[in-house]
């Protein structure tokens, strides 16, 4: 599978990531219309009072923010899995994956995180609330894969950076259970929408909007992993075509002659 | 068996022996950790009502601070000389070098905690309540913390930025320990009323994981 792949070039791109990349965009664009346009704002009447409760325009958040996190935990898992599948096969394809995963699903669960705070503010009137499992589990997995991404740039051996990468990837999957149970037990209450849809009024258009969500950033994901992909494996040719250009060029030197070429300016 | 034992045993031996001799924790780390608790106390304008309410957090931050020194110490002892490459040469199996040095960071930060307990009591004005909690709630954390922080001492080992690195990668790990340990500490001291004993099973599993999970991965990266 590794031979065959198409590396030469100045862009990532191809046919039918280009198709992609066409499709997802004009998905982002439809998506964004229809949740912060067509659909209409969460507004329900106090079954005694009789007042408007809801929230509001913040409900459009959530076409947003319940599909990015749905897909930032499944970007940590296929990093997971990669990284498994790297120390069993020990293959740059599983590393170059899991390290593709990482970033794209740390990227996403930054995203979580921001839109999750901004729709906190008007509807549970505070950015931050300390006691939600969900929160405080996202945002422990935003910091370990941070010390992950850190990990791997300061790790200047490759093969060193992917096996390192493989383990801290598979510790943070590990502990995720652990943290999430101690934060449960930690307040023991939670703020968090046990589940979203229920709690909505789901209208036609409500729904479509949700799975047009889940629909549109399935394929963000799919096509930031597939170019992150692609410049990892660049990246990594790159640098073993610069050694090998290297040792060839002092090669050359030296049969034609050039010691002095051949073992550098200094010697 | 006996004979991993006696590797394990051996390479912790040597740790503490040259702490010993160098005394670096014992001059350096231990006194940063009772500064850490004296500067809460500035941080928290010396009322001791205060301080006492939030001994138990405090406690286990200062601990995983203290934590993150030795842990540094234990693998640039063996950044030195090429000595990692003569252990691996030695014939031992990585998981008795794991354990090992996991067992010389544990002992170190037994008495570190013992240090910061009498200094919560004195300069904070706690009560231990359940002496057995406290004690059970100490290693059971310390086991936790100290083959974590050896699994990642051996991730950052050998990297320019190893010093700022390693404080990223382990502290959000050990998110559930510090919780878990806290709370155990609330009962423990009287602060909070919660089950402290349930935490203990938190901090258990971690414990064991951490064992099992650091001496297998531990010899992939040593020899790397």
């Amino acid at each position: 599978m590794t031979e065959t792949m198409v590396t030469t070039g100045t862009t990532t791109g191809s046919g039918g990531s280009r198709v992609l990349g066409a499709v997802t965009l004009l998905g982002l664009a439809t998506l964004l219309l229809f949740a912060f346009g067509l659909t209409e704002p969460d507004v329900r009447l106090h079954p005694t009072t009789g007042e408007e409760i809801g929230q509001f325009d913040a409900v459009r958040l959530l076409y947003l923010h319940v599909p990015l996190a749905v897909f930032t935990y499944v970007a940590f898992v296929l990093c997971a899995v990669a990284s498994a599948g790297y120390l069993v096969r020990r293959t740059p394809w599983f590393d170059t994956m899991a390290h593709a995963a990482a970033e794209v699903g740390t990227v996403f669960c930054g995203l979580v995180l921001v839109t999750g705070s901004i729709w906190g503010r008007p509807v549970w009137n505070t950015w931050w609330e300390w006691g939600d499992v969900r929160l405080m589990t996202t945002l422990v997995l935003f910091l370990m894969f941070t010390g992950y991404l850190a990990l791997r740039r300061a790790t200047v051996d490759p093969r060193a950076a992917a096996l390192r990468g493989a383990v801290v990837a598979l510790v943070a999957v590990l502990d995720l259970p652990l943290v999430n149970r101690s934060v449960e037990w930690w307040e023991n209450r939670t703020l968090h929408q046990k589940s979203t849809l229920g709690e909505l009024k789901i209208q036609d258009l409500t729904l479509f909007t949700l799975m047009l969500g889940f629909l549109v950033f399935g394929l963000v994901l799919a096509w930031l992993l597939l170019h992150r992909f692609r410049v990892g494996w660049l990246e990594r040719e790159d640098a073993e075509h610069g050694v090998a250009t290297a040792i060839a060029e002092r090669r050359a030197a030296i049969d034609g002659g050039d010691v002095d070429a051949a073992v550098g300016e200094d010697a | 068996m006996s004979r991993f034992l006696a590797d394990a045993r051996l390479v912790a031996a040597k740790d503490l022996r040259i702490e010993a001799r160098s005394r670096v924790v014992l001059n350096q780390v231990a006194p940063f950790a009772l500064l850490v608790l004296v500067l809460f106390g500035f941080a928290l304008d010396a009322d001791q009502r205060t301080l006492r309410a939030f001994a138990p957090g405090l406690f286990w931050v200062a601990v995983l601070l203290c934590a993150l020194l030795a842990i540094q110490r234990s693998v640039s002892v063996e950044q030195a000389d090429g000595a990692l490459t003569g252990l691996r040469l030695s014939g031992m199996s990585p998981a008795a070098l794991f354990i090992g040095k996991a067992s010389a960071v544990f002992v170190q930060l037994v008495v570190l905690e013992v240090l910061l307990t009498a200094g919560i009591i004195v300069l904070y004005g706690s009560e231990v309540a359940q002496p057995l909690l406290v004690v059970a709630t100490g290693l059971l954390a310390a086991v936790a913390v100290a083959c974590t922080g050896t699994l990642y001492g051996a991730l950052a080992s050998g990297l320019g930025v190893r010093e700022t690195l390693l404080p990223i990668l382990l502290l959000p790990v050990l998110a559930p320990v510090l919780i878990g340990a806290t709370r155990a500490f609330d009962d423990a001291l009287g602060s909070a009323a919660v089950d402290g004993w349930a935490w203990l099973g938190l901090l258990a599993v971690f414990a064991v994981v951490a064992t099992a999970g650091g001496a297998l991965a531990y010899g992939a990266l040593v020899e790397e």
